[in-house]
């Protein structure tokens, strides 16, 4: 008996090789005759531009050409937004070198190549643009007044306005009806501040165009999307073009974007007729790389005063930056549907304005609009307890679907297939000894300890596995959600698995041979991973959106089953014998009620040879499948954070952390929980660290990580975390994602913690990331008005 | 992240850097750990003609007793300061302050001198060796000259050490026996100070006999809290005493407001963090 793959705690295949500097990164790849690139970036965040000198740069030693706008004008295109979320959409033409206008502080202007990345680097300062100073529109709410145009040719700042109504889609009641009668109205503002998704590999893009196809590695989440939209864009024929995203250091949604510098990079190579590179500096990375979150979140929770909640309004002001990215618009609409979270409210609407302002523009980060939304109802759930002097966990026990009630149909119109909201909240409690930790919160309140002490609670849902097509068709999405896998058996019996997944740190080799070996019965060690290769794995849609297992899982399974169908049939054959009598186990069929027995080996082998196949049989062991989910995935869980705040210096620590997480059945107990403390640290980071900031002309402040505060190892806690497992019904894993889960879920419960800590001192609410200061300052001003109770 | 060309020696006596910083125009910049220079010519903030690197100049590295003070070598790197013997049993408040000091690497390649000599207001050694009452050996082309600590930290990124000098060792008087604490305040492990303070407390009986602070990022300079200091001379050695003179820490400051927190609030966290490092030195 072999032992089973699935729910193995396996070291990756794929760290060895990483941790051991043995890695190939795009940066690291060097071609015979390569050239570099170096960008000039507008200094300005909102600029006309009057005049690109680029005389000097040209005759710099090693420079070998110089772009500009007007220079590739005719042939760059407009870089592509695939979510147009109305028919009414309105964008900008997103030229990957800015030609008359620039709108954001970063903006391309111009690209030097040049033989060595010294001599481009060197020339980028005597490239001499002038530029006409234009007013800049940075803040959300002036954006909505339309005041200042981050792009006057528009006439407005608003791209689109996207409305979900209950009422009106019949999921629910009118939320007018639930707010005029509400016996409670909580109204309040929330900020999502802007974010940086900071992978720690810089972006990077090499593209060769001196064979018959264009190849271009890059430092991406997406070589297929990446691929087909780079043949879109700069009219190349897509079978010109190879996209190879080798190792990628990580990406949190950051790296799922068509760039500038990747269509300029290709400008670049086919301008010189030579291989070309650009490397991004970290500081290019923070100011150019796209940005998330940024909304401001305007929310009214009506309710019962025993605590039932009967509507939910939501107006959010989004933030797209300068351009709509790949996704920008459709980020917080993702959101949309995340509101209601794990309640039954009977009514929700929620509208949201999508706003031009003259910063990066905003795109997918880690969670991507349903943090934002997470983020909102669980402090409002807990806001609604304040009000009506319940416990905040009752106030939630009240409006949760209870496991009962599954399939569940969200006022939102998702149907949540399976969940157990009380059993992952049971195990929490029991780990994080709630009871014990409210009882050392009063008595801190009577001594009036320095140090209080406060909980926070989160109890999340998300939708993952992006996603149903239909459902993507509905919002209006360009492209579908499936994914694609390939099972390939070779003459010796070793397996290939190519998938349409690519992995860029999730650690999809490991778990994809561990699926692979479980189905078809053979050892770990014989399954060969193969992604990341447009010539490789042909079709695909990529990584993102906690797809990888879900979707792309489901489609390597689906080729494992169709595998073994197709060696059934050879088996058969093999052993005279008939396929109803055959059964597969353990890698070999056998023949019911006999010792005869053909491994899939055998079965190989023979297939290879092909000298005794059944007629009509071709001779391979191969397979394809495509696998578009039917519905999403819905994990859940309960996180609770145990804050201390200081309150002589403001300083917030997580002195306990428990979450329990159900995310369905588990490939990989290890891999889920490098994938939850990763999450967790991002979270937190949102909720006590990251913002970033804008000076008054909108240059990024926080240009460098001595500004940018990304919390390491040593700043976050030891982490207590546990699962529940309530399998998906929707995938015949029954695997829900997890890999936004905790990011999704830790920023409310720290901020709900830090609140709890200090609400007793007249604090009302503290604006991410509840920094040490802010958190004085919110002490301060709560004494000054006299809240001290 | 490429600097500009320039050009590079590495002169393996001090007579021998003396002769080349004054041929050398005034285009040249030392190098000692790198730590701060190299970042600020990859971002191109500076772009030396010429770099002199400081690092094969045996004479200028190392911990020595030098009778009623220690000699540290100003290409002394900061783990070093942070755990030589000499310095933990007699100036301990450096080694606590320098093992604050970023991260591993950091501090085997950043210097006591260049952390010294760069004077960032948020950086940990200048407020100890202000309050350590430090004299600089300044080696310039006239010969060598000595600085007080009180002299030698002129403004932001500024010190007495000219163009054409050299700092070569820091004097630093003993304090055997005297409590010390380093209260460093950030809000990641990894970070320069928000605001620091460095106390150092000779405890007799039951009171305390004389203190010395040095707040870090208060003004363009490292300060004495000398309001704190006065306050503590002879004071009773109790929490009350010691809170009530840490209210004084600020007099004096002059602290830049940004994003980890305005004037207003380091006001206050001096006086927190006062209280703290006194209570940690006199080991209340
Ligand atoms: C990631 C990171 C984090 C850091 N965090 C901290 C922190 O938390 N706290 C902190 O205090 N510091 C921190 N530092 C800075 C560190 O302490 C540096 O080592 C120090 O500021 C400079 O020392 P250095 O030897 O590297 O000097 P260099 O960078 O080589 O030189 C700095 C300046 O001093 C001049 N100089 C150097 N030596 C001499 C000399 N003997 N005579 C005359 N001029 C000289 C140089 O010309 C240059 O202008 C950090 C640095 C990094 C890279």
């Amino acid at each position: 008996m072999t032992i089973a793959e699935v729910g193995r705690a396996r070291l990756r295949k794929e760290d060895s090789h990483l941790i051991t500097g043995r890695s190939r990164y795009t940066d690291n790849i060097t071609l015979p005759g390569m050239l570099h690139l170096a960008m000039v970036r507008s200094p300005f965040a909102h600029a006309r531009i009057t005049s690109v000198d680029v005389s000097a740069a040209k005759s710099s030693p090693g420079v070998v050409a110089v772009l500009t706008g007007s220079d590739v004008a005719a042939e760059q295109g407009s870089l592509p937004n695939a979510w147009p979320v109305t028919a009414e959409q309105k964008a900008p033409a997103h030229p990957a070198i800015a030609v008359d206008e620039v709108a954001f502080a970063g903006e391309v202007v111009a690209c030097i190549i040049a033989r060595s990345a010294a001599a481009a680097r060197d020339a980028v300062e005597l490239v001499d643009v002038s530029y006409d100073e234009l007013p800049v529109v940075l803040d959300l709410e002036e954006a909505a007044t339309d005041q200042v145009l981050a792009h006057p040719g528009l006439g407005t700042n608003t791209s689109a306005t996207w409305v979900f109504d209950s009422g009106e889609a019949g999921t629910g009641k009118p939320i007018s009806e639930a707010l005029a009668g509400a016996e409670v109205l909580i109204e309040r503002t929330f900020y999502q501040q802007r974010l940086i998704p900071a992978f720690m590999e810089p972006r990077s893009t090499v593209v060769d165009p001196t064979g018959e196809q264009i190849t271009v590695w890059s430092a991406t989440q997406i070589p297929h999307i990446l691929r087909l939209m780079l043949a879109l864009t700069l009219g190349i024929p897509e079978s010109k073009l190879r996209v190879i995203a080798p190792d990628v250091g990580g990406g949190f949604g950051g790296k799922l974007q068509v760039t500038p510098e990747e269509a300029i990079t290709v400008l670049a190579a086919r301008h010189t007729g030579k291989p070309c590179k650009y490397t991004e500096t970290r500081s290019e990375s923070l100011m150019a790389a796209h940005h998330g979150r940024a909304q401001v979140q305007r929310l009214r929770l009506s309710a019962t005063k025993e605590g039932i909640v009967t509507g939910l309004d939501v107006k959010l002001l989004a933030d797209m930056g300068a351009y709509l990215g790949l996704v920008t618009s459709g980020v917080p609409i993702l959101g949309a549907f995340m509101y209601n979270s794990i309640y039954k409210f009977p009514a929700y609407r929620f509208e949201c304005t999508n706003l031009f302002t003259n910063k990066a523009w905003t795109d997918a980060y880690r969670g991507a609009g349903r943090p934002e939304a997470t983020f909102a109802i669980e402090r409002l759930m807990d806001e609604l307890a304040v009000e009506l002097g319940m416990d905040p966990l009752e106030v939630r026990e009240k409006n949760w679907i209870t496991h009962e009630e599954f399939p569940f149909t969200s006022v939102a119109g998702l149907e949540y297939d399976s969940g157990n909201y009380e059993a992952a909240t049971a195990k929490a409690l029991e780990l994080f000894d709630y009871e014990g930790l409210r009882a050392e919160q009063a008595r801190r309140r009577e001594a009036k300890d320095p140090v209080q002490l406060g909980i926070g609670i989160s109890t999340f849902t998300e939708m993952c596995g992006l996603a149903p097509s239909r459902v993507l068709g509905a919002l209006s999405y360009a492209a579908g959600g499936w994914e694609h896998a390939q099972v390939r058996v070779l003459p010796t019996g070793n397996i290939e698995v190519v998938t349409g997944s690519s992995a860029h740190g999730q650690g999809h080799e490991t778990a994809w041979s561990q699926l692979v070996a479980d189905k078809l019965g053979v050892p770990f060690e014989n399954v060969e991973v193969l992604h990341g290769d447009t010539q490789i794995s042909q079709r695909g849609l990529d990584t993102y959106g906690s797809r990888s297992l879900t979707v792309g899982g489901m489609a390597v399974l689906a080729a494992a089953d169709k595998v073994i169908e197709k060696a059934k049939v050879i088996a058969a054959h093999l052993m005279e014998a008939s396929e109803d009598d055959l059964e597969f186990a353990e890698g070999k069929f056998k023949v019911r009620g006999t010792d005869q027995s053909t491994s899939l080996g055998e079965i190989a082998f023979a297939t290879f040879s092909a000298h005794n196949l059944p007629d009509g049989v071709e001779p391979n062991l191969d397979s394809d499948a495509t696998f578009d989910p039917q519905n999403f995935s819905y994990p859940h869980g309960t996180h609770l954070a145990a804050m201390e705040v200081d309150t002589e210096t403001g300083r917030a620590t997580i002195r306990k952390y428990v979450c329990v997480d159900d995310i369905g059945v588990v490939v990989n107990p290890l891999i889920v929980e490098g994938q939850v403390h990763g999450g967790l640290a991002q979270g937190i980071a949102q909720a006590l660290y990251e913002e970033a900031v804008h000076d008054d002309a909108g240059t990024l402040v926080t240009g460098s990580f001595v500004d940018y505060l990304v919390p390491g190892a040593p700043d976050l806690p030891h982490y207590t975390t546990a699962r529940t497992e309530t399998p998906s019904t929707t995938n015949q894993l029954g695997a829900k994602g997890v890999g936004e889960a905790g990011t999704i879920a830790s920023t409310p419960a720290i901020v709900n913690g830090v609140l709890d800590a200090v609400r007793h001192l007249g604090v009302k609410d503290i604006r991410m990331p509840c920094s040490p200061s802010r958190v004085w300052a919110a002490l301060e001003e709560a004494k000054l008005s006299g809240g001290v109770q | 992240m490429i600097p500009s060309a320039f050009d590079y020696a590495a002169p393996e006596t001090l007579a021998e850097a003396l002769s080349l910083l004054g041929s050398a125009g005034d285009d040249v910049k030392l190098l000692a750990g790198g730590q701060s220079l190299i970042p600020v010519m990859k971002l191109r903030l500076a772009d030396p003609s010429m770099v002199i690197d400081l690092g094969r100049i045996a004479e200028l590295s190392g911990v020595r007793d030098d009778g009623d003070a220690l000699l540290i070598g100003a290409m002394t790197p900061h783990h070093q300061v942070a755990t030589d013997p000499l310095v933990a049993a007699h100036v301990p408040l450096l080694a606590k302050a320098a093992a604050t000091v970023a991260d591993p690497q950091v501090r085997h390649r950043g210097t006591f001198g260049g952390a010294l000599v760069h004077a960032d207001p948020a950086g940990d050694l200048p407020a100890p060796a202000l309050a350590a009452g430090a004299t600089f050996i300044i080696a310039g082309p006239g010969g060598e000259r000595r600085v007080a600590a009180a002299d030698f930290f002129q403004g932001y990124f500024s010190t007495a050490v000219g163009d054409g000098e050299i700092l070569t060792h820091v004097r630093v008087p003993k304090y055997t026996g005297w409590g010390a604490h380093y209260e460093k305040f950030t809000r990641v492990a990894q970070q320069w100070s928000i605001v620091a303070v460095a106390a150092m407390v000779r405890v007799e009986g039951n009171s305390i006999a004389e203190a010395r602070i040095g707040l870090t990022n208060m003004a363009s300079t490292p300060l004495r809290a000398t309001a704190v200091e006065e306050a503590l001379a002879g004071s009773p050695l109790t929490l009350e005493a010691i809170t009530a003179a840490s209210a004084h820490a600020a007099e004096g400051s002059d602290p830049a407001s940004d994003l980890n927190g305005d004037a207003a609030y380091r006001k206050h966290l001096a006086a927190v963090l006062t209280k703290r490092a006194l209570v940690a030195a006199a080991g209340l």
